[in-house]
């Protein structure tokens, strides 16, 4: 450690406190049957989530998956989105036409995620192509899990990335388990950047639970794209500390695993170290708390108080023009004469 | 004016909006130096430059996904499917990432993603589909198919201006086959808009595409027997111009649907029930079709001609309903 300041530290350690707390009241809520569809927590992976996202620029875009809720919210992701977003309410990013963290904003560089997995790659490859045209310097991130980068569409993707040199970046989360199969069964190696080698790009392999690692070698990512140097294949090692989603009881996974990761927690690790090294007192950390606790009661209030949507938008934006113009409707009109 | 082929007026229109707009740009295999496998980007490559006309590698996934990036951030592009054929590729790109992201959260994904569709140049089961019906039943996604010279300009122009993901079905059979006058000035053919190719009264042949000739065929020697077919090009498939299709269905109240794709579940099904549903009472007669038997496109010339729709079948087909 050594390359963030103290206020990096704490800020990153923000976020990821944030992350956690977040999710615990989802999980409230999920238990209470407020949440409408699935609850996928990042537990154990707050901290590359972070760290990968904390270490982009304005003006670079990043396409979060399921569990990086993190990256969302070192993008100025606010809790009340997350919350009305999970609830369906008609206040939510999407308003309530999309779940879970299924939303963006070119605007605000965040492209939403599809349940698709590794669609996210071409897409961003594309927006990567664009910022080169558009001499934007942007770079474009993005994440898959494990059990991702076995379809064809990583492949196309992270190929047509090298070939072009775009500035994409990809975090490869092995979290061991897709669902619930375990990583054996998915590939048959042992470091996913490995498949770096195939596309000629560059590939590397961290600590995914070390938030310094993460940012370090995101940071590096970063600049070779900004030099032109094209895409990097980052992989982060991790593990999810929950089920799939909150159905899931995870009871494929051995429960030493769940130990031995438990000893390994990157927030746990993070506050060990900043009180190691005097970064930051007891205080200074409450104080953090008590601010997250605030922040998340007061927006978690917002998004029980918000309406659910009007029936009425579920027509509205499958055409620019408004679906308005094609209706499929049983109206009989006059018009139609024989003449 | 001058006389232009099918193929050479999409080149045309590509080449013209890609002056217009610099936003416009093309990527595909095989579109740069060599031109495209038919030859539709001929040129383009020392006009416009290797970062307008890109050459990928063979990933259609890719090719759609990246124009669907590229679109989210302002750009216009126009991604060819070498064969139509090879769209399949994509179908998650097209069906779940392009049509929904407007309606999921807002952001428009203006690309178009044209190529060869279609039969008759005994291309086999893999190289003569017509794709239309996969991505008809999506929401989101508009398709369109032109069948003269004229039209093929006019909706490649629309289509890179409209602000929503646009499928540009281009009937490979046409490409050098049929030639019209084309305005060199700037015009757009309206997304939506079926054209009444010739009018008539005693019945209503809906067609698209190269189908279109072979039914305006068919009326001509329809005519010779004094039933009066009225034709109409849809054009556009998705979403269909029901004013047009409505009105001319009540107007004569027989309907013969003609489309070169496999039947079942083809888009003749859902023109006939929107007829049904919206202007039963002026039906004289059930609504047929002609269409592709339900198997793969074949390779042999014999069995290729006896799979594709011909001339002699929609006159029958036509002859018979006049007379109901």
């Amino acid at each position: 450690m050594g390359i963030l300041t103290r206020e990096q530290l704490l800020e990153i350690y923000y976020y990821m406190k944030l992350t956690r707390t977040i999710e615990e009241r989802l999980t409230h809520l999920y238990r209470q049957g407020k949440i409408v569809g699935g609850l996928y927590r990042s537990l154990g992976q707050e901290g590359e989530s972070v760290a990968s996202a904390y270490a982009l620029e304005p003006g670079d875009f990043i396409a979060p998956m399921i569990r990086n809720l993190g990256s969302l919210l070192v993008r100025g992701v606010k809790p009340w989105e997350i919350f009305t977003q999970y609830m369906a309410r008609g206040t939510s990013p999407t308003r309530g036409k999309d779940s879970v963290v299924h939303f963006g904003s070119v605007e605000r560089g965040i492209i939403p995620p599809i349940s698709h997995l590794g669609d996210l790659i071409p897409v961003m490859a594309g927006i990567a192509l664009a910022s080169k045209m558009k001499r934007l310097r942007s770079v474009a991130l993005t994440y898959i899990g494990d059990g991702g980068t076995s379809t064809g569409v990583f492949h196309e993707g992270l190929n047509f990335a090298a070939v072009f040199k775009l500035p994409l970046i990809v975090v490869a989360e092995d979290n061991g388990y897709a669902y619930s199969t375990p990583k054996h069964k998915q590939m048959a190696i042992e470091n996913i950047a490995d498949r770096a080698i195939g596309y000629g790009i560059f590939g590397e392999t961290v600590d995914g639970n070390d938030v310094e690692a993460v940012y370090a070698a995101t940071r590096r990512a970063v600049e070779r794209a900004r030099q032109g140097l094209g895409p990097t294949l980052l992989e982060v090692k991790t593990f999810r500390m929950r089920g799939h989603a909150e159905h899931d009881d995870a009871r494929y996974v051995p429960a030493e695993l769940f130990e031995h990761w438990r000893q390994k927690d990157p927030i746990d690790r993070l506050v060990r170290y900043l009180r190691e090294n005097n970064l930051a007192s007891e205080d200074d950390l409450a104080g953090i708390d008590s601010r997250i606790d605030a922040e998340v009661e007061h927006d978690l209030r917002y998004a029980e108080q918000s309406p659910m949507p009007d029936p009425s938008i579920a027509l509205q934006d499958v055409y620019y023009e408004g679906v308005g113009s094609f209706p499929p409707s049983l109206e009989r009109e006059p018009t139609y004469r024989r003449t | 004016m001058a006389v232009l082929t099918y193929l050479e007026a999409i080149r045309q229109g590509l080449w013209e909006e890609m002056e217009r707009d610099e936003r416009v740009f093309l990527l595909g295999e095989d579109i740069g130096v060599y031109g495209g496998a038919f030859k539709v980007t001929e040129g383009f490559l020392e006009h416009f430059g290797e970062e307008r006309v890109i050459d990928t590698p063979i990933s259609e996934a890719a090719i759609v996904g990246a124009a669907i990036g590229a679109a989210l951030l302002g750009m216009r592009p126009v991604a060819e499917m070498q064969f139509i054929d090879f769209i399949s590729c994509a179908f998650d790109q097209i069906t779940n990432m392009a049509a929904k992201s407007r309606y999921r959260w807002g952001a428009g994904v203006p690309i178009v993603v044209r190529g060869p569709c279609g039969g008759g140049v005994h291309g086999g089961p893999f190289h003569s589909q017509n794709v239309e019906a996969y991505f008809f039943h999506t929401p989101g996604l508009k398709i369109v198919e032109p069948a003269t010279a004229y039209d093929a300009k006019g909706l490649i122009k629309a289509a890179i201006r409209d602000e929503d993901p646009v499928l540009y079905f281009e009937h490979k059979y046409l490409y050098r086959r049929i030639k019209e006058e084309v305005p060199e000035e700037d015009y757009i053919v309206p997304i939506g808009k079926a054209a009444i190719r010739r009018p008539g009264k005693d019945l209503t042949i809906i067609s698209y595409g190269w189908m279109l000739h072979k039914s305006l065929d068919a009326a001509h020697q329809l005519a010779a027997e004094g039933i009066d077919a009225e034709v109409i090009d849809l054009r556009t498939l998705l979403p269909l111009d029901d004013e047009t299709i409505l009105s001319s269905a009540a107007k004569t109240g027989k309907v013969l649907i003609v489309h070169e794709d496999t039947r079942t579940g083809g888009i003749a099904g859902e023109i006939a029930l929107r007829i049904t549903e919206r202007v039963f009472e002026y039906l004289d007669g059930p609504i047929l079709r002609v269409t592709a038997p339900d198997t793969p496109v074949p390779y042999s010339p014999p069995l290729e001609e006896f799979f594709l729709p011909q001339v002699e079948e929609i006159v029958a087909a036509a002859r018979w309903l006049a007379l109901y």
